[in-house]
Protein backbone atom coordinates (compact mmCIF):
# COMPACT_ATOMS: atom_id res chain seq x y z
CA UNK A 1 0.00 0.00 0.00
CA UNK A 2 2.78 2.32 0.87
CA UNK A 3 4.44 1.25 -2.10
CA UNK A 4 1.62 2.30 -4.21
CA UNK A 5 1.31 5.86 -3.14
CA UNK A 6 5.11 6.28 -3.65
CA UNK A 7 4.73 5.28 -7.52
CA UNK A 8 1.25 7.55 -7.29
CA UNK A 9 3.35 10.67 -5.47
CA UNK A 10 6.08 10.13 -7.92
CA UNK A 11 4.66 9.38 -11.45
CA UNK A 12 2.75 12.52 -11.02
CA UNK A 13 5.29 14.67 -9.73
CA UNK A 14 8.86 13.48 -9.71
CA UNK A 15 8.38 11.62 -12.82
CA UNK A 16 6.03 13.84 -14.80
CA UNK A 17 5.05 12.77 -18.01
CA UNK A 18 5.97 16.31 -19.86
CA UNK A 19 8.80 17.75 -17.46
CA UNK A 20 11.02 14.98 -16.83
CA UNK A 21 10.50 12.99 -20.36
CA UNK A 22 8.86 15.35 -22.72
CA UNK A 23 6.08 12.69 -23.41
CA UNK A 24 3.36 13.61 -25.36
CA UNK A 25 4.53 17.16 -26.40
CA UNK A 26 2.86 17.70 -29.68
CA UNK A 27 -0.76 17.43 -28.22
CA UNK A 28 0.15 19.70 -25.38
CA UNK A 29 1.72 21.91 -27.22
CA UNK A 30 -0.69 21.94 -29.46
CA UNK A 31 -4.61 21.96 -27.46
CA UNK A 32 -3.06 23.86 -24.61
CA UNK A 33 -4.47 27.42 -26.35
CA UNK A 34 -7.71 27.39 -23.91
CA UNK A 35 -8.07 25.90 -21.00
CA UNK A 36 -11.36 24.26 -22.05
CA UNK A 37 -9.98 21.71 -24.87
CA UNK A 38 -6.59 21.62 -22.55
CA UNK A 39 -9.13 19.85 -19.95
CA UNK A 40 -10.57 17.92 -22.08
CA UNK A 41 -7.84 15.88 -23.48
CA UNK A 42 -6.20 16.27 -20.39
CA UNK A 43 -9.32 14.13 -18.72
CA UNK A 44 -9.22 11.28 -21.93
CA UNK A 45 -5.18 10.99 -21.63
CA UNK A 46 -5.91 10.23 -17.27
CA UNK A 47 -8.65 7.66 -18.86
CA UNK A 48 -6.40 6.02 -21.95
CA UNK A 49 -2.94 5.45 -19.77
CA UNK A 50 -5.09 4.26 -17.06
CA UNK A 51 -6.46 1.41 -19.01
CA UNK A 52 -3.38 0.82 -21.88
CA UNK A 53 -1.05 0.24 -19.22
CA UNK A 54 -2.58 -2.71 -17.01
CA UNK A 55 -3.09 -4.20 -20.54
CA UNK A 56 -0.38 -3.34 -22.41
CA UNK A 57 1.43 -4.68 -18.84
CA UNK A 58 -0.92 -8.03 -19.27
CA UNK A 59 0.41 -8.27 -22.89
CA UNK A 60 3.62 -7.90 -22.30
CA UNK A 61 4.07 -10.26 -18.89
CA UNK A 62 1.70 -13.47 -20.33
CA UNK A 63 2.73 -12.93 -24.14
CA UNK A 64 5.90 -11.35 -25.15
CA UNK A 65 8.39 -11.74 -21.94
CA UNK A 66 11.21 -14.40 -22.26
CA UNK A 67 9.12 -17.05 -20.91
CA UNK A 68 6.25 -15.72 -20.52
CA UNK A 69 4.23 -18.41 -22.51
CA UNK A 70 5.07 -20.91 -19.82
CA UNK A 71 1.44 -20.91 -18.87
CA UNK A 72 0.50 -22.22 -22.05
CA UNK A 73 2.94 -24.76 -22.39
CA UNK A 74 6.47 -25.87 -20.25
CA UNK A 75 8.11 -25.99 -23.51
CA UNK A 76 7.72 -21.93 -24.66
CA UNK A 77 9.81 -21.20 -21.71
CA UNK A 78 12.73 -19.83 -24.27
CA UNK A 79 10.57 -17.41 -26.52
CA UNK A 80 11.16 -14.67 -26.06
CA UNK A 81 8.89 -12.23 -28.48
CA UNK A 82 10.11 -8.96 -27.31
CA UNK A 83 11.33 -7.98 -30.83
CA UNK A 84 7.28 -7.80 -31.33
CA UNK A 85 6.61 -5.16 -28.25
CA UNK A 86 6.25 -2.06 -30.50
CA UNK A 87 3.52 -3.57 -32.30
CA UNK A 88 1.73 -5.42 -29.80
CA UNK A 89 1.54 -2.02 -27.49
CA UNK A 90 0.28 0.34 -30.34
CA UNK A 91 -2.37 -2.04 -31.80
CA UNK A 92 -3.56 -2.51 -28.42
CA UNK A 93 -3.47 1.47 -27.19
CA UNK A 94 -5.16 1.78 -31.14
CA UNK A 95 -8.29 -0.63 -30.67
CA UNK A 96 -8.65 -0.06 -26.83
CA UNK A 97 -8.93 4.23 -28.74
CA UNK A 98 -10.60 2.80 -31.31
CA UNK A 99 -13.51 0.81 -28.71
CA UNK A 100 -13.81 3.69 -26.36
CA UNK A 101 -14.82 6.40 -29.00
CA UNK A 102 -17.50 3.59 -30.17
CA UNK A 103 -18.75 3.36 -27.26
CA UNK A 104 -18.81 6.33 -26.27
CA UNK A 105 -20.63 7.99 -28.97
CA UNK A 106 -23.27 5.00 -28.82
CA UNK A 107 -23.81 5.23 -24.89
CA UNK A 108 -23.03 8.63 -24.05
CA UNK A 109 -23.33 11.56 -26.95
CA UNK A 110 -23.08 14.21 -24.61
CA UNK A 111 -19.50 13.29 -23.41
CA UNK A 112 -18.98 12.05 -27.03
CA UNK A 113 -19.59 15.87 -28.03
CA UNK A 114 -17.36 17.09 -25.68
CA UNK A 115 -14.30 14.41 -25.50
CA UNK A 116 -15.07 12.89 -28.77
CA UNK A 117 -12.59 14.66 -31.00
CA UNK A 118 -9.61 14.38 -28.62
CA UNK A 119 -9.66 10.39 -28.82
CA UNK A 120 -8.97 9.71 -31.76
CA UNK A 121 -5.83 12.38 -31.22
CA UNK A 122 -4.14 10.41 -28.48
CA UNK A 123 -3.99 7.17 -30.34
CA UNK A 124 -0.77 8.54 -31.71
CA UNK A 125 0.03 10.74 -28.11
CA UNK A 126 3.91 9.40 -27.18
CA UNK A 127 2.67 9.69 -23.52
CA UNK A 128 0.69 6.40 -23.99
CA UNK A 129 3.01 4.25 -25.97
CA UNK A 130 5.89 5.83 -23.86
CA UNK A 131 4.16 4.77 -20.27
CA UNK A 132 4.05 1.09 -21.96
CA UNK A 133 7.71 0.69 -23.28
CA UNK A 134 8.76 1.99 -19.53
CA UNK A 135 6.84 -1.52 -18.33
CA UNK A 136 9.86 -3.56 -19.56
CA UNK A 137 12.27 -1.56 -17.94
CA UNK A 138 10.37 -1.12 -14.37
CA UNK A 139 9.44 -4.58 -12.43
CA UNK A 140 5.71 -3.35 -11.64
CA UNK A 141 2.86 -5.63 -10.27
CA UNK A 142 -0.18 -5.66 -12.13
CA UNK A 143 -1.39 -2.95 -9.08
CA UNK A 144 1.47 -0.85 -9.23
CA UNK A 145 1.75 -0.80 -13.49
CA UNK A 146 -2.83 0.59 -12.60
CA UNK A 147 -0.99 3.11 -10.23
CA UNK A 148 1.62 4.10 -12.56
CA UNK A 149 -0.86 4.44 -15.26
CA UNK A 150 -3.06 7.08 -13.15
CA UNK A 151 -0.68 8.97 -11.62
CA UNK A 152 0.90 9.64 -15.28
CA UNK A 153 -2.24 10.49 -16.83
CA UNK A 154 -2.63 12.98 -13.81
CA UNK A 155 0.61 14.90 -14.10
CA UNK A 156 0.07 14.70 -17.81
CA UNK A 157 -3.69 16.42 -16.52
CA UNK A 158 -1.92 18.77 -14.54
CA UNK A 159 0.71 20.21 -16.95
CA UNK A 160 -1.27 21.03 -19.46
CA UNK A 161 -3.67 22.54 -17.38
CA UNK A 162 -1.46 24.86 -16.02
CA UNK A 163 0.48 25.48 -19.21
CA UNK A 164 -2.87 26.28 -21.07
CA UNK A 165 -3.86 28.77 -18.38
CA UNK A 166 -0.67 30.86 -18.37
CA UNK A 167 -1.33 30.92 -22.32
CA UNK A 168 -4.51 32.31 -22.08
CA UNK A 169 -2.87 35.11 -19.82
CA UNK A 170 -0.08 35.46 -22.40
CA UNK A 171 -2.50 36.82 -24.89
CA UNK A 172 -2.59 40.36 -22.90
CA UNK A 173 1.01 40.19 -23.26
CA UNK A 174 2.94 42.26 -25.67
CA UNK A 175 5.51 39.47 -26.70
CA UNK A 176 8.35 40.48 -29.63
CA UNK A 177 6.48 38.85 -32.78
CA UNK A 178 9.12 36.14 -33.60
CA UNK A 179 8.63 34.95 -30.32
CA UNK A 180 4.76 35.08 -30.34
CA UNK A 181 3.50 31.28 -30.23
CA UNK A 182 6.07 28.29 -30.14
CA UNK A 183 8.91 30.00 -28.86
CA UNK A 184 7.35 31.58 -25.84
CA UNK A 185 5.30 28.71 -24.93
CA UNK A 186 8.54 26.35 -25.43
CA UNK A 187 10.80 29.19 -22.87
CA UNK A 188 7.50 28.80 -20.17
CA UNK A 189 7.24 24.89 -20.33
CA UNK A 190 11.38 25.47 -19.53
CA UNK A 191 10.47 27.57 -16.59
CA UNK A 192 7.75 25.21 -15.43
CA UNK A 193 9.97 22.38 -15.94
CA UNK A 194 12.81 24.39 -13.32
CA UNK A 195 9.54 24.19 -10.72
CA UNK A 196 9.10 20.95 -10.79
CA UNK A 197 12.54 19.67 -10.89
CA UNK A 198 12.21 20.98 -7.14
CA UNK A 199 10.13 17.95 -6.84
CA UNK A 200 13.14 15.78 -7.11
CA UNK A 201 14.23 16.78 -3.95
CA UNK A 202 11.41 15.50 -2.18
CA UNK A 203 11.62 12.55 0.68
CA UNK A 204 8.81 10.49 -0.70
CA UNK A 205 6.01 10.07 2.26
CA UNK A 206 6.58 5.83 2.64
CA UNK A 207 9.77 3.85 1.96
CA UNK A 208 9.78 0.50 0.11
CA UNK A 209 11.25 -2.29 1.86
CA UNK A 210 14.32 -2.33 0.20
CA UNK A 211 14.53 1.20 1.68
CA UNK A 212 13.64 -0.04 5.50
CA UNK A 213 15.52 -2.80 5.32
CA UNK A 214 19.12 -0.63 4.59
CA UNK A 215 17.60 1.81 6.86
CA UNK A 216 17.30 -0.69 9.44
CA UNK A 217 20.85 -2.15 8.80
CA UNK A 218 22.40 1.30 9.39
CA UNK A 219 20.63 1.87 12.73
CA UNK A 220 21.71 -1.28 13.75
CA UNK A 221 25.67 -1.24 13.15
CA UNK A 222 25.92 0.69 16.03
CA UNK A 223 24.79 -2.76 18.09
CA UNK A 224 27.21 -5.05 18.64
CA UNK A 225 24.88 -8.01 18.73
CA UNK A 226 23.39 -7.39 15.65
CA UNK A 227 26.86 -6.97 13.86
CA UNK A 228 27.65 -10.54 15.20
CA UNK A 229 24.47 -11.91 13.81
CA UNK A 230 25.58 -10.39 10.54
CA UNK A 231 29.16 -11.45 10.23
CA UNK A 232 27.50 -14.60 10.76
CA UNK A 233 25.85 -14.74 7.75
CA UNK A 234 28.83 -13.24 6.07
CA UNK A 235 31.03 -15.99 6.72
CA UNK A 236 28.20 -18.57 5.26
CA UNK B 1 -6.99 -5.57 -62.07
CA UNK B 2 -7.36 -6.25 -65.62
CA UNK B 3 -4.74 -5.28 -68.00
CA UNK B 4 -6.82 -3.09 -69.43
CA UNK B 5 -7.06 -0.48 -67.04
CA UNK B 6 -3.70 -1.07 -66.36
CA UNK B 7 -2.62 0.14 -69.23
CA UNK B 8 -4.75 3.13 -69.11
CA UNK B 9 -3.37 3.55 -66.01
CA UNK B 10 0.82 3.57 -67.42
CA UNK B 11 -0.82 6.04 -70.59
CA UNK B 12 -2.05 8.53 -68.01
CA UNK B 13 1.29 8.04 -65.55
CA UNK B 14 3.55 8.88 -69.16
CA UNK B 15 1.51 11.72 -69.76
CA UNK B 16 1.65 13.51 -66.30
CA UNK B 17 5.14 12.34 -65.70
CA UNK B 18 7.54 14.86 -65.32
CA UNK B 19 11.82 15.16 -64.65
CA UNK B 20 12.75 13.33 -61.74
CA UNK B 21 13.71 16.80 -60.24
CA UNK B 22 11.54 19.28 -61.49
CA UNK B 23 11.44 22.81 -59.48
CA UNK B 24 8.24 21.61 -57.96
CA UNK B 25 10.15 18.25 -56.82
CA UNK B 26 12.97 20.24 -55.69
CA UNK B 27 10.62 22.45 -53.67
CA UNK B 28 9.63 19.38 -51.59
CA UNK B 29 13.19 18.63 -50.59
CA UNK B 30 14.51 22.06 -49.51
CA UNK B 31 10.94 23.78 -47.61
CA UNK B 32 11.04 21.45 -44.89
CA UNK B 33 14.84 22.99 -44.17
CA UNK B 34 13.67 26.45 -43.69
CA UNK B 35 10.59 27.58 -44.33
CA UNK B 36 7.90 24.47 -43.80
CA UNK B 37 10.88 23.13 -41.06
CA UNK B 38 8.80 20.31 -39.01
CA UNK B 39 10.01 21.65 -35.79
CA UNK B 40 9.87 25.16 -35.34
CA UNK B 41 7.18 25.71 -37.93
CA UNK B 42 5.09 22.61 -37.92
CA UNK B 43 5.29 22.26 -34.59
CA UNK B 44 5.67 18.30 -34.73
CA UNK B 45 8.41 15.86 -33.16
CA UNK B 46 9.03 17.86 -30.08
CA UNK B 47 9.20 14.80 -27.89
CA UNK B 48 12.60 13.49 -29.10
CA UNK B 49 14.06 16.68 -30.40
CA UNK B 50 14.37 17.76 -26.70
CA UNK B 51 14.83 14.28 -24.71
CA UNK B 52 17.48 12.63 -27.01
CA UNK B 53 19.83 16.30 -27.72
CA UNK B 54 21.71 16.00 -24.41
CA UNK B 55 25.22 14.65 -26.44
CA UNK B 56 25.46 14.77 -30.59
CA UNK B 57 26.30 10.80 -31.12
CA UNK B 58 22.71 9.64 -29.75
CA UNK B 59 21.35 12.26 -31.68
CA UNK B 60 22.97 12.02 -35.14
CA UNK B 61 21.81 8.06 -34.79
CA UNK B 62 17.97 9.23 -33.96
CA UNK B 63 18.13 11.90 -36.77
CA UNK B 64 19.30 8.85 -39.16
CA UNK B 65 16.91 6.48 -37.40
CA UNK B 66 13.92 9.34 -38.24
CA UNK B 67 15.07 9.51 -41.74
CA UNK B 68 15.08 5.92 -42.04
CA UNK B 69 11.73 5.47 -40.92
CA UNK B 70 10.11 8.31 -42.38
CA UNK B 71 11.18 7.74 -46.08
CA UNK B 72 10.45 4.56 -45.84
CA UNK B 73 6.55 4.80 -44.36
CA UNK B 74 5.96 7.38 -46.85
CA UNK B 75 7.00 5.38 -50.20
CA UNK B 76 4.96 2.16 -48.31
CA UNK B 77 2.00 4.14 -47.19
CA UNK B 78 1.86 6.03 -50.77
CA UNK B 79 1.69 3.06 -52.72
CA UNK B 80 -0.81 1.50 -50.96
CA UNK B 81 -2.77 4.67 -50.37
CA UNK B 82 -5.50 3.64 -52.98
CA UNK B 83 -5.99 0.20 -50.99
CA UNK B 84 -6.44 1.72 -47.56
CA UNK B 85 -9.92 2.26 -46.12
CA UNK B 86 -10.02 5.50 -45.07
CA UNK B 87 -11.64 4.79 -41.53
CA UNK B 88 -8.94 2.27 -40.55
CA UNK B 89 -6.10 4.75 -42.37
CA UNK B 90 -4.60 5.31 -38.41
CA UNK B 91 -4.19 2.08 -37.38
CA UNK B 92 -2.69 0.95 -40.99
CA UNK B 93 -0.29 3.54 -40.63
CA UNK B 94 0.84 2.57 -37.49
CA UNK B 95 1.49 -0.93 -37.87
CA UNK B 96 3.38 -0.20 -40.92
CA UNK B 97 5.44 2.43 -38.51
CA UNK B 98 5.85 -0.04 -35.98
CA UNK B 99 7.19 -2.36 -38.24
CA UNK B 100 9.82 -0.44 -39.46
CA UNK B 101 10.63 1.00 -35.82
CA UNK B 102 11.18 -2.78 -34.52
CA UNK B 103 13.60 -3.27 -37.52
CA UNK B 104 14.99 -0.26 -36.86
CA UNK B 105 15.38 -0.86 -33.20
CA UNK B 106 16.72 -4.25 -34.05
CA UNK B 107 19.46 -3.21 -36.38
CA UNK B 108 20.52 -0.47 -33.91
CA UNK B 109 21.10 -3.01 -30.81
CA UNK B 110 23.23 -5.33 -32.95
CA UNK B 111 25.21 -2.58 -34.57
CA UNK B 112 25.77 0.08 -31.81
CA UNK B 113 24.14 -1.15 -28.81
CA UNK B 114 25.78 1.67 -26.17
CA UNK B 115 23.36 3.81 -28.46
CA UNK B 116 20.79 1.99 -28.44
CA UNK B 117 20.89 1.88 -24.33
CA UNK B 118 20.72 5.16 -24.31
CA UNK B 119 18.04 6.46 -26.49
CA UNK B 120 15.93 3.92 -24.30
CA UNK B 121 12.22 4.18 -24.73
CA UNK B 122 12.55 7.11 -27.81
CA UNK B 123 13.66 4.38 -30.58
CA UNK B 124 10.15 2.66 -29.92
CA UNK B 125 8.71 6.49 -29.41
CA UNK B 126 9.58 7.21 -33.22
CA UNK B 127 6.36 5.46 -34.13
CA UNK B 128 4.28 7.92 -32.01
CA UNK B 129 6.40 10.78 -33.76
CA UNK B 130 4.20 13.41 -34.82
CA UNK B 131 6.44 13.99 -37.67
CA UNK B 132 5.82 10.45 -39.12
CA UNK B 133 2.50 10.36 -38.62
CA UNK B 134 1.82 14.14 -39.89
CA UNK B 135 3.83 13.67 -43.36
CA UNK B 136 1.59 10.14 -43.62
CA UNK B 137 -1.70 11.73 -43.10
CA UNK B 138 -0.67 14.89 -44.85
CA UNK B 139 1.21 14.23 -48.02
CA UNK B 140 1.55 10.17 -48.58
CA UNK B 141 -1.78 9.59 -48.64
CA UNK B 142 -2.50 11.91 -51.51
CA UNK B 143 0.76 11.54 -53.28
CA UNK B 144 2.85 8.78 -55.61
CA UNK B 145 5.88 7.17 -53.91
CA UNK B 146 8.76 9.39 -55.79
CA UNK B 147 7.34 12.47 -54.41
CA UNK B 148 6.49 11.25 -51.55
CA UNK B 149 10.06 9.80 -50.66
CA UNK B 150 11.48 13.49 -51.57
CA UNK B 151 8.59 14.92 -48.85
CA UNK B 152 10.14 12.32 -46.96
CA UNK B 153 13.62 12.90 -47.10
CA UNK B 154 13.29 16.84 -46.94
CA UNK B 155 11.72 16.65 -43.91
CA UNK B 156 13.71 14.40 -42.20
CA UNK B 157 16.57 16.74 -43.00
CA UNK B 158 14.65 19.42 -41.30
CA UNK B 159 14.68 17.97 -38.30
CA UNK B 160 17.79 16.18 -37.95
CA UNK B 161 19.59 19.82 -38.56
CA UNK B 162 17.16 21.25 -35.81
CA UNK B 163 17.99 18.32 -33.54
CA UNK B 164 21.53 18.64 -34.49
CA UNK B 165 21.98 22.27 -33.80
CA UNK B 166 20.34 21.76 -30.29
CA UNK B 167 22.55 18.69 -29.42
CA UNK B 168 25.25 21.15 -30.55
CA UNK B 169 24.82 23.65 -28.22
CA UNK B 170 24.02 21.19 -25.30
CA UNK B 171 26.68 19.46 -25.43
CA UNK B 172 29.42 22.17 -25.95
CA UNK B 173 27.54 24.31 -22.92
CA UNK B 174 26.70 21.56 -20.60
CA UNK B 175 29.71 19.54 -20.78
CA UNK B 176 32.49 20.93 -22.83
CA UNK B 177 32.53 17.76 -24.82
CA UNK B 178 31.47 17.53 -28.89
CA UNK B 179 30.78 13.90 -29.61
CA UNK B 180 32.33 12.74 -26.81
CA UNK B 181 35.91 14.77 -27.01
CA UNK B 182 36.45 17.63 -24.67
CA UNK B 183 37.02 20.75 -26.80
CA UNK B 184 36.75 23.71 -23.97
CA UNK B 185 40.08 24.36 -22.19
CA UNK B 186 39.77 21.52 -19.35
CA UNK B 187 38.98 23.96 -16.52
CA UNK B 188 35.52 25.01 -18.10
CA UNK B 189 32.89 23.47 -15.28
CA UNK B 190 29.50 21.65 -17.24
CA UNK B 191 26.47 23.64 -16.70
CA UNK B 192 24.14 21.00 -15.52
CA UNK B 193 20.76 23.45 -16.79
CA UNK B 194 21.86 22.49 -20.23
CA UNK B 195 21.84 18.84 -19.30
CA UNK B 196 18.69 19.29 -18.02
CA UNK B 197 14.66 19.02 -20.43
CA UNK B 198 14.37 22.38 -18.79
CA UNK B 199 17.28 23.77 -20.83
CA UNK B 200 16.31 22.48 -23.81
CA UNK B 201 13.14 23.78 -23.67
CA UNK B 202 14.58 27.00 -23.64
CA UNK B 203 17.35 26.60 -26.32
CA UNK B 204 14.58 25.61 -28.57
CA UNK B 205 12.32 28.16 -27.71
CA UNK B 206 15.31 30.89 -28.60
CA UNK B 207 16.08 28.59 -31.59
CA UNK B 208 13.15 29.21 -32.76
CA UNK B 209 13.16 32.83 -31.80
CA UNK B 210 16.36 33.45 -34.33
CA UNK B 211 15.09 30.84 -36.99
CA UNK B 212 11.33 33.18 -37.34
CA UNK B 213 12.88 36.11 -37.44
CA UNK B 214 15.07 35.46 -39.69
CA UNK B 215 12.28 33.98 -42.25
CA UNK B 216 9.44 36.21 -41.05
CA UNK B 217 7.61 33.98 -39.90
CA UNK B 218 5.04 35.10 -37.45
CA UNK B 219 1.60 32.96 -35.63
CA UNK B 220 -1.50 35.06 -34.91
Amino acid sequence: MENLLNIFVKSIFIDNMIFAYFLGMCSYLAVSKKYKTAAGLGMAVIFVLGITIPLNWLAYNFLLKEGALTWISEDFASIDLEVLKFIVFIAIVAAFVQLTEMAVEKFSPSLYNSLGIFLPLIAVNCSILGGALFLPTRDYEFVEALTFGLGSGIGWFLAVVSLAAIREKMAYADVPKPLRGLGITFIIVGLMAFGFMSFGGFELPFKNKEQQQAELEKTSDNSEIVDEVSVANYSE
Amino acid sequence: MSTETLEKDVKEVKKTSEPLLSKKRRTLLTNPLDEDNPITIQVLGICSALAVTVALKPTLVMAIAVTAVLVLANVVISALRNTIPNRIRIIVQLVVVASLVAIVDQVLKAYSYDVWKELSVFIGLIITNCIVMGRLEAFALGNKPWDAMLDGLGNSFGYAWIILAIAFFRELTGSGKLFGVKVLPYEYIGNGVMMSPAGACILLGILIWVIRSRNGYVED
